[in-house]
């Protein structure tokens, strides 16, 4: 795909943009409201109106909808409100990635965040029980989405170092220094899953595949702290963004800090990818996928792109973890494979066509 | 103020749990839980199980609730259990978790190897179903002892216990794990005493520990070809077992379980491990 498909098209006439991104709101809107309402416990209208009247406090829930209010309240709510904060995360850091390195294959793999949110927590799987004792306290349950997220973060810390000579950012050291990050980290988890035994290399695979089985409510103010608010942040750098498409030069002469720009860009895309894996597992593709899909269709800016990969990134994760949850039921697949398996076709019927386009 | 109480209600109780007697609707996750409920006489209210629920022939054509460390809280909600019967072994914690908090009725069953961990898998499974469990635990109690003696008595064979030899390096068995347990009950003493769990053995460290046999699940001696493709692999093929094809092979699920069947297990083996010594015959039992 050629650099000049990222740069903004001059688009004459009406702005499209809120058009797009209320259409975007209502996709995601609809697709929570799937993942609330279908899955493997069959809800009926029935039970759906008692546990919503009981909700609203119209009327008292009677025993025969308790197990509807649990599958409702407990389980379905806040595994669709963490899938899509999460996915909103991978989709905005995705589509600010490929702005910043100007390169449409930039995902937020390329800062280290995933590979050194993925040693560390395979470091908890392994060291957490004897550090610990049975992990199965309170304590237990938040390890190792710390020891994630910290890992995330601690590995693009170090990318951002190697990356920056001299103070100035070069995009092609950054990729670099991220690919040596990606590989040492690689190495350090090859050594744990040696020293792991099999009901641990076993949770690693688990956890590599990607789930959101284990969301729970007191997740959710976390994860709304911790993805939210960065991929706000994400979103507001859309102009900076797009002056840095045309180049660092011309984005500087437009006056933007562009050292700042990418600190900023890079930092914020680092948390909140790394609080989203750290209570789901590695999810791929979302990051990837969502922007591409968006700039085919509506042109490179970052005010649609950004937002938009925002909506639709969440309303794919809610969807790809409602077909993960009813696909094998009553087992469940691992939500990462849902997605790599929805995002890999697509992303290569996209690629034949936009060859076919420029033909 | 009476709805708020029913709330908190609700988040304690299981979900509508009937009396112990009205059990309809039994989900079992771990080999050991799905042998012993079936044992107990419980089979026939079981209503799914997980994939290492391999033994009685039964509960395999039961629905598939997937592997025990990745459960899904909503699709086993959805089988409308009235008794979730899981090993301690099963996870992630965070599905338990989920589990817990949607109030479903829960009992942990804790696993282990060795004659008293029978018992307490047994003891557990019969509290949680509402039985008097004594008359199956004692019964299998009984059969392990009468082995004690004449197992004690055998010369030790040093045996490797291979998990899988089908690529690379054989995983073997070193000490802390279910075939550990089971090499100390049958009059074998494991060759690998340096490290815990299952990990790759290379060449030199085979040849230099020289086990006298080699024991093996079943299905892993298949997947490795039989016999000659086991000894095929570098590192078996330099022990004194390759020399005299000493490969012992018997299902996997019956050897490592630890269930109702592991006094008739434990015979099994050892016979196949001493094919000289006397071992006193057990009585049938109808869950073996």
């Amino acid at each position: 795909m050629h650099i000049a498909r990222v740069v903004p098209a001059m688009r004459v006439g009406i702005d499209r943009t809120p058009w797009v991104l209320a259409g975007g709101l209502v996709v995601l809107l609809a697709a929570m409201a799937a993942g609330v309402l279908l899955g493997p416990a069959r809800i009926s209208p029935g039970g759906l109106g008692a546990v919503l009247a009981d909700a609203l406090g119209l009327a008292d829930l009677p025993d025969a909808f308790r197990r509807d209010a649990a599958v409702l309240g407990v389980i379905r709510a806040p595994r669709v409100l963490l899938a899509a904060i999460i996915g909103a995360g991978l989709g905005a850091a995705g589509a600010a990635m490929q702005g910043l390195f100007r390169n449409p294959l930039a995902d937020p793999g390329l800062i280290g965040v995933s590979a050194g949110a993925a040693l560390a927590a395979v470091a908890a799987i392994v060291f957490g029980a004897t550090l610990f004792g049975v992990a199965a306290g309170a304590l237990g349950l938040w390890m190792l989405p710390l020891a994630a997220f910290l890992g995330g973060l601690a590995a693009t810390l170090l990318m951002a170092r190697l990356g920056n000579v001299g103070g100035v950012t070069g995009v092609a050291t950054l990729l670099l220094a991220g690919v040596a990050v990606n590989a040492l980290a690689g190495a350090l988890t090859g050594l744990l899953i040696f020293t792991a035994d099999d009901r641990q290399v076993r949770d690693i695979t688990f956890w590599t595949l990607g789930s959101l089985a284990g969301a729970r409510w007191e997740q959710v103010p976390v994860v709304a702290a911790l993805v939210g608010l960065p991929t706000l942040g994400l979103i507001a750098l859309a102009r900076p963004l797009d002056a840095l498409l045309l180049g660092e030069a011309e984005a500087f002469h437009l006056g933007h800090r562009v050292e700042t720009v990418k600190r900023v860009a890079v930092t914020l895309a680092a948390i909140a990818v790394a609080a989203g894996v750290a209570f789901t597992g590695l999810i791929g593709f979302v990051g990837l996928v969502v922007p591409h899909l968006l700039r085919l269709g509506f042109g490179s800016g970052h005010r649609l792109v950004l937002p938009g990969s925002a909506l639709l990134g969440g309303a794919l994760l809610v969807l790809s973890d409602l077909a993960a949850r009813s696909l094998a039921a009553p087992a469940e697949l691992p939500v990462g494979v849902v997605t790599a398996l929805i995002g890999a076709p697509f992303f290569l019927w996209l690629l034949r066509r936009a060859a076919g386009a420029q033909a | 103020m009476q709805r708020r109480a029913l709330l908190g209600l609700a988040a304690t109780l299981p979900l509508a749990r009937p009396a112990r007697a009205e059990l309809s609707r039994i989900v079992t996750v771990g080999g050991a839980v799905t042998e012993t409920v079936f044992a107990l006489g419980a089979g026939a209210q079981v209503v799914a199980v997980d994939s290492t629920s391999l033994f009685p022939a039964a509960a395999r054509a039961l629905p598939q609730v997937g592997y025990l460390r990745s459960l899904a809280p909503e699709g086993l909600i959805s089988l409308d259990p009235d008794l979730l019967l899981l090993s301690d072994e099963a996870g992630p914690p965070q599905s338990i978790a989920v589990l817990r908090a949607a109030g479903a009725p829960v009992a942990m069953i804790p696993d282990g190897a060795g004659a008293a961990a029978v018992r307490r898998k047994i003891t557990a499974i019969a509290q949680a179903l509402g039985q008097d469990g004594s008359g199956l635990a004692d019964a299998v109690a009984a059969d392990w002892a009468a082995l004690d003696a004449p197992i004690a008595a055998l010369r030790p064979a040093r045996a490797l216990f291979v998990l899988s030899a089908a690529r690379g390096a054989p995983l073997v068995s070193g000490r802390n794990t279910h075939a550990d347990a089971l090499l100390a009950a049958v009059g074998a003493e494991n060759c690998v005493t340096e490290f815990q769990g299952y990990r790759p053995l290379s060449a030199e460290s085979s040849a230099q520990r020289a086990p006298e046999v080699i024991v093996m699940m079943e299905h892993a001696l298949a997947e490795a070809g039989g016999i000659d493709g086991v000894l095929r692999a570098t590192a078996l093929s330099v022990t004194p077992a390759a020399a005299t094809r000493r490969v012992v092979a018997l299902e996997g699920s019956y050897m490592l379980n630890f269930g109702p069947r592991a006094a008739h297990a434990r015979r099994d083996l050892a016979a196949r491990l001493h094919p000289a010594a006397n071992l006193p015959a057990l009585p049938a039992r109808p869950w073996v």
